[in-house]
């Protein structure tokens, strides 16, 4: 065990699939020499070489066309797009090719390609650093998108992506980068994706989230606890799809509450899915309305005035509360 | 980079990662390259002695049927539309050197990346007829390549393509396999974004692609002249920093002679190639298409006189390969394949309506398995079998 950061458990989550496959390469933008605009590829062009890292022309639709090429030829290459604000130029590859290839060769071509990119809000960027736009990859079919919270799930996850014979988007929550540091095993880990984490079982409500938000939901559920004496169940997503339903359903079942808080769009957001899904399943169980606290329908805010858009611990408590007292 | 391969066609500077220096700015003009254009066989069917590959007989008559039995599946593909039997397909009437040209040069090693208007090649690259018949006509398992085929399927979206075929060339750099890739695209695709950045890839990491673009005059309705500003889309290739010629893509010779060129290179090594092929769209874009509306029929008819296939046959006459009645058994021995397979393609099974979520990924997931469960409960409501 180790203690590492979320930026030092993907780097070796990276290094350990590379030494365990020589199949796995990563291309991106200043990932070689420079390691990357966040580091998560440090030290690893060294390690491995110009073939296997590889540092790319600035064109992320290029970026994705070309590995999902190489993916065809038995290649499976990581890509790192610098922020995911990015992959929107990559739309093109990600939905005409990565996600469809193997659906229109009726599986004769497979393609092993992880995107990799830093998402979401927290850290005073400028415009097209901070959004949280993973709806649009759990809407696409074919794809598979995951989220990690900490590092020692980015780090199991990420090394379960790549063993994936399916495309798979990886948003790395940025303002957890570096923000604390977790036990992490020396020996390769693998947590399986589609599968959603009970981080704390209780038996009030269930709160569900994943990523970034998983921090002020954290600190929510304690001073529930501790000021209000609220048992909240609290579950980390960790995949958005495909989604694991079950783990949701049984856990509103049980609790007859649920809310919702993630930082993307409301609107056809992850939220109103896990909303969807619970109504269609649970439905009969819920002793009041499921809430969801998101970010608004608007991009996302210049960094003066981005503390307020972002979902905060306090907003999460008053939810939970009016949940709980709602008749 | 293949550490075998011979890299002196580099058009980069020997030095490549020097940063920009000042000494670099100086007044020496800048010398973008050369584009040399080739015709070897000239619309009267009369070859340039000087340029003649002289091909083996045997080679000659290979890519003559190959070109008739392309315009043989063409015009039976059409008919079969308008008798409400096929889906829209885009027909290739009048390109038929340049796709039969460039896929000649292939081995089945190297691997092709169409575009939708190249079935021509992909009949020769094993694609069975009955199959391409099957694929235009909407059914799903015409879409894979077959067994042993290393192609692309052919993309939809214009030049979408472009991008995963130099990923494959630089899966064969990756893995130190001397092969190499051939794309096409028209011309309209050379706007799109991504093309440009498939250039530039290929460059960069000097892939073993080739890129043939087939300029047939128009885009659906959009002229070359709305397209570009250039007179040669070539221009790209030597752009991008790569060689790049100009063919009479009417010039089976001229094709085969330029893409053998360009793939021989690639395999050894000296990266990507850009062959513009100057042709013709003489019939529609699709079936779905008019071209009456946008175009003068003249432009057509002086096309005519151009004619792929019959420029050869004059060449292989004057050559004693061929005559009259030989050349009329080929046809009709190609149109006899063409409807054995409409035939048989006629006669293969309907689609199984159960099968369009079984292959979106490696293992079905929950949730799809669940939906399946709803669409399997449809089918049998309407009394059909998944």
């Amino acid at each position: 065990m180790s203690k590492l950061n979320m930026v030092e458990a993907l780097n070796l989550a990276l290094s350990q699939e590379m030494a365990r496959d020589d199949r796995v390469c990563l291309m991106g933008e200043d990932i070689a020499v420079n390691g990357g605009v966040f580091r998560v590829t440090k030290d690893l062009h060294a390690t491995f070489g110009d073939s296997r890292v590889m540092d790319t022309p600035l064109a992320e639709c290029g970026i994705v066309g070309t590995a999902v090429g190489m993916a065809v030829y038995g290649v499976r290459p990581v890509v790192e797009i610098q922020f995911s604000g990015f992959t929107m130029q990559a739309f093109d590859q990600i939905e005409q090719n990565m996600a469809r290839l193997r659906n229109r060769t009726r599986g004769k071509y497979k393609i092993p390609v992880v995107l990799r990119a830093p998402y979401g809000g927290g850290i005073r960027a400028v415009e097209h650093h901070s959004e949280s736009r993973e709806a649009y990859w759990a809407h696409t079919p074919g794809l598979k998108v995951v989220i990690p919270s900490g590092p020692r799930n980015a780090r199991a996850l990420l090394a379960a992506a790549i063993r994936e014979d399916d495309p798979v988007i990886f948003y790395e929550p940025k303002a957890v980068y570096r923000a604390f540091r977790e036990e992490v095993p020396d020996d390769p880990e693998v947590m399986e994706i589609g599968k959603a984490n009970i981080v704390r079982e209780g038996s009030d409500i269930t709160l569900i989230s994943y990523g970034a938000m998983m921090r002020p939901c954290k600190e929510a559920v304690m001073d529930l606890e501790e000021d209000h004496g609220i048992d909240v169940e609290f579950i980390d997503l960790q995949t958005i799809s495909p989604m694991d339903t079950q783990t949701l359903s049984e856990s509103v079942k049980k609790t007859g509450r649920c809310i919702i808080v993630n930082e993307g769009n409301r609107t056809c957001g992850v939220a109103a899915e896990i909303i969807a899904r619970i109504n269609e399943t649970v439905f009969e169980f819920l002793e009041a309305p499921i809430k969801r606290i998101t970010g608004f329908d608007i991009p996302y805010p210049y960094f003066q005035v981005e503390e307020h858009f972002l979902p905060e611990s306090d907003e999460i408590v008053t939810a939970i509360k009016e949940t709980i007292d709602w008749q | 980079m293949k550490e075998n391969r011979d890299t002196s066609e580099r058009t980069r500077p020997e030095d490549i990662r020097s940063p920009n220096t000042p000494s670099a700015i100086d007044t020496t003009p800048i010398q973008l390259g050369h584009i040399e254009v080739l015709q070897i066989l000239n619309e009267h069917g009369e070859a340039d002695a000087g340029l003649d590959p002289n091909l083996d007989d045997d080679t000659l008559l290979s890519l003559h049927r190959a070109m008739v039995l392309a315009r043989a599946f063409d015009k039976r593909m059409l008919t079969m539309q308008r008798q409400g039997r096929m889906g829209t397909f885009a027909p290739n009437l009048g390109q038929e050197a340049c796709i039969v040209g460039q896929a000649h040069p292939m081995t089945s090693d190297d691997w092709f990346a169409p575009s939708y208007r190249s079935f021509g090649a992909q009949i020769m690259r094993g694609w069975p007829m009955e199959r391409l018949m099957r694929l235009w006509a909407g059914f799903h398992d015409g879409f894979p390549p077959p067994e042993g085929v290393n192609d692309l399927p052919f993309s939809i979206v214009i030049g979408s393509h472009v991008l995963p075929a130099v990923g494959i060339a630089m899966g064969m750099n990756y893995k130190k396999d001397s092969n190499c890739v051939v794309v096409n695209f028209g011309d309209g695709a050379t706007s799109q974004g991504p093309v440009s950045e498939a250039l530039n890839f290929a460059a960069v990491y000097q892939a073993p692609v080739v890129f043939v673009c087939e300029n047939n005059g128009w885009a659906i309705s959009t002229p070359v002249y709305k397209q570009t500003s250039l007179t040669s889309f070539a221009v790209h290739g030597v752009a991008a920093g790569m060689r790049s010629i100009r063919v009479d893509g009417n010039d089976i010779l001229a094709m085969v002679c330029a893409t053998k060129e360009a793939t021989d290179r690639a395999r050894a090594g000296g990266g990507p190639s850009y062959i513009e092929a100057v042709t013709f769209r003489m019939s529609l874009h699709t079936t779905a298409d008019d071209p009456t509306v946008y175009r003068d029929e003249s432009e057509v008819t002086s096309w005519e006189t151009r004619c792929p296939i019959a420029r050869f046959e004059t060449y292989l006459i004057n050559r004693r390969i061929l005559d009259s009645p030989s050349i009329g058994e080929i046809h009709e021995e190609c149109e006899k394949e063409v409807l054995e397979a409409r035939d048989t393609f006629y006669a293969m099974p309907p689609a199984k309506p159960g099968e369009i979520f079984d292959h979106l990924y490696e293992e079905i997931t929950s949730e799809l398995a669940s939906q399946r469960d709803e669409y399997h409960q449809r089918l049998r409501h309407k009394g059909l079998e998944p």
